[in-house]
């Protein structure tokens, strides 16, 4: 329980801010982050019924510009870069050849030849060696460059948050749809803001100078105060994003599962030509997918926290990749893989929690959907 | 800022303990609830009159982020459960000390040496 050594730990921008408005911080994959602010169910709360803001800087970001950005992003991503629209955005992996996920991605398309990759924070410096080993200027036509440092980023998640955004900027926010953005004057800066999220809700992220993130989340915070926004740690966003059945990168999905085993063939665009991992993903549909990321429910009292092993008729078939109480709910949800055959919902299969077997339950996802 | 009644013993397992003639009430610290966060249910106690002894798990704690034992201190007989924490499990953060007590043992023999008084377990906690 001792206080992690934060002198060892990188900090986003926010960082003192945090610590001055009382949060918890912790050692978040080298990362020291908030994990809660008031709490985590309060915090869940309110960004379900009001809205809530994240600091979520410690995510990454790599610009790939130039004539050859789009055959290059083809070629490093699973989803069809070439069905994107300036001012759009879209949900991807990278791959390894053998099929296994590097990481997911958001991949923002700012004009013809000018994209932003957004990474997650623990991958950094793994998915920047994958990429830049994998690129030549010359060749591909196309620059990138790591601008993970000088940018900071934060996420206004909930019902209310496209009020508080147009509070902040002249641009006209009702008119940026879902995985759409703009790029304008935002609190008080030059800013990429986007309809997307991790939560479930509506909401808004702003890709904001990193010398300009302080006074942004301050905006933020004041131009809020009137829809009761309040700040949110690392877990609430755990615990919303598992609701929403959004992937954990690291748990959900890894470098040894595939995307079609991670239910995202949705964004495994096998007809779009070629690009890394494909031949390994085309071997797996021909030989059938050998299991499938499901979402389950408890039947009965327990959490089935990563890593508990899974049991279908007795056999251990593998382990659960994210699994909690889900506040909104009230019930105990998670997610594992399963093997071919048992993934329908409604399929009937056991978590070992600790000393005993919890039946649990195969059910539709996403887990939550906002009402409105 | 320490919450730790000076009338009652603990554990360096960050519980504590009340004796009353033969019964020893047991529940969490406010440290300990504290670390824990938001307290989402508990579980997995023997029932009433299951007799344990020192070291034994009678109780697990889950809250939203983590998962913990509670270990008897003692030798005894389960007596009671605290049944309100069924509909209520955040009375254990909110009262870790009053109303979120968890259990209470029947003492088979009144042996207490290895607990540890209020200034000893706050040396405890400020050393962690």
């Amino acid at each position: 329980m001792a206080a992690p050594d934060f002198d060892s730990l990188k900090k986003t921008p926010l960082f003192d801010v945090h610590v001055a408005a009382g949060a918890r911080m912790v050692d978040f994959g080298g990362w020291g982050m908030p994990v809660q602010y008031a709490g985590i169910l309060a915090e869940h709360k309110g960004v379900r019924e009001a809205v809530g803001l994240f600091d979520v800087s410690h995510m990454g970001e790599f610009l790939v510009e130039g004539d050859g950005a789009e055959a290059f992003l083809q070629r490093m991503t699973t989803n069809d870069i070439t069905a994107l629209e300036d001012g759009q955005a879209h949900y991807t992996v990278a791959l390894y050849e053998h099929g296994g996920i590097v990481d997911d991605l958001l991949i923002y398309k700012r004009a013809e030849g000018i994209y932003l990759v957004c990474v997650n924070a623990g991958c950094i410096d793994k998915d920047w060696a994958w990429f830049s080993g994998h690129h030549d200027a010359e060749r591909d036509g196309c620059t990138l460059v790591n601008a993970s440092d000088d940018f900071a980023q934060l996420a206004i998640q909930g019902r209310h948050a496209a009020a508080i955004v147009q509070k902040l900027t002249d641009e006209d926010v009702s008119q940026v749809a879902y995985y759409r953005f703009t790029e304008g004057v935002a609190a008080g800066t030059q800013a990429i803001i986007a309809r997307t999220g991790y939560t479930g809700e509506d909401g808004f992220e702003l890709f904001v100078p990193a010398g300009a993130a302080v006074q942004a989340w301050t905006a933020v915070m004041e131009a809020g105060a009137e829809f009761g926004i309040q700040p949110i740690g690392l877990g609430a966003r755990d615990t919303l994003r598992l609701e929403a059945k959004y992937c954990l990168y690291g748990n959900d999905i890894t470098d040894a599962t595939t995307p079609l085993e991670g239910r995202l063939a949705w964004i495994v665009k096998l007809d779009k030509g070629e690009f890394i991992g494909r031949d390994a993903l085309v071997a797996q549909k021909e030989a059938g997918v050998p299991r499938r990321l499901v979402g389950f429910q408890l039947q009965d009292r327990g959490i089935a926290r990563p890593h508990y092993p899974v049991l279908l008729n007795g056999e251990e078939v593998g382990e659960v990749t994210s699994g909690a109480h889900a506040p909104s709910l009230g019930t105990s949800i998670g997610l594992c893989y399963l093997p071919k055959g048992s993934t329908k919902v409604g399929t009937e299969f056991e978590v070992q929690i600790r000393k005993k077997r919890v039946p649990a339950v195969v059910v539709k996802t996403p887990f939550y959907t906002r009402p409105y | 800022m320490a919450n730790i009644p000076a009338n009652l013993l603990y554990t360096s397992d960050h519980e504590w303990v009340k004796i009353d003639g033969k019964v020893a009430t047991i529940g969490i610290t406010h440290h300990a609830q504290d670390q824990l966060g938001d307290i989402v249910f508990l579980g997995d106690a023997p029932d009433a009159g299951t007799k344990i002894e020192k070291g034994d798990v009678v109780a697990v704690v889950e809250s939203v982020k983590a998962t913990s034992d509670i270990y008897t201190p003692v030798d005894g007989k389960i007596a009671e459960l605290n049944e309100d924490l069924e509909e209520e499990p955040e009375l254990v953060n909110s009262d870790p000390y009053g109303r979120g007590w968890i259990l209470k043992i029947k003492l088979s023999e009144e042996d207490l040496s290895d607990l540890l008084s209020a200034a000893q377990y706050e040396e405890l906690v400020e050393n962690e």
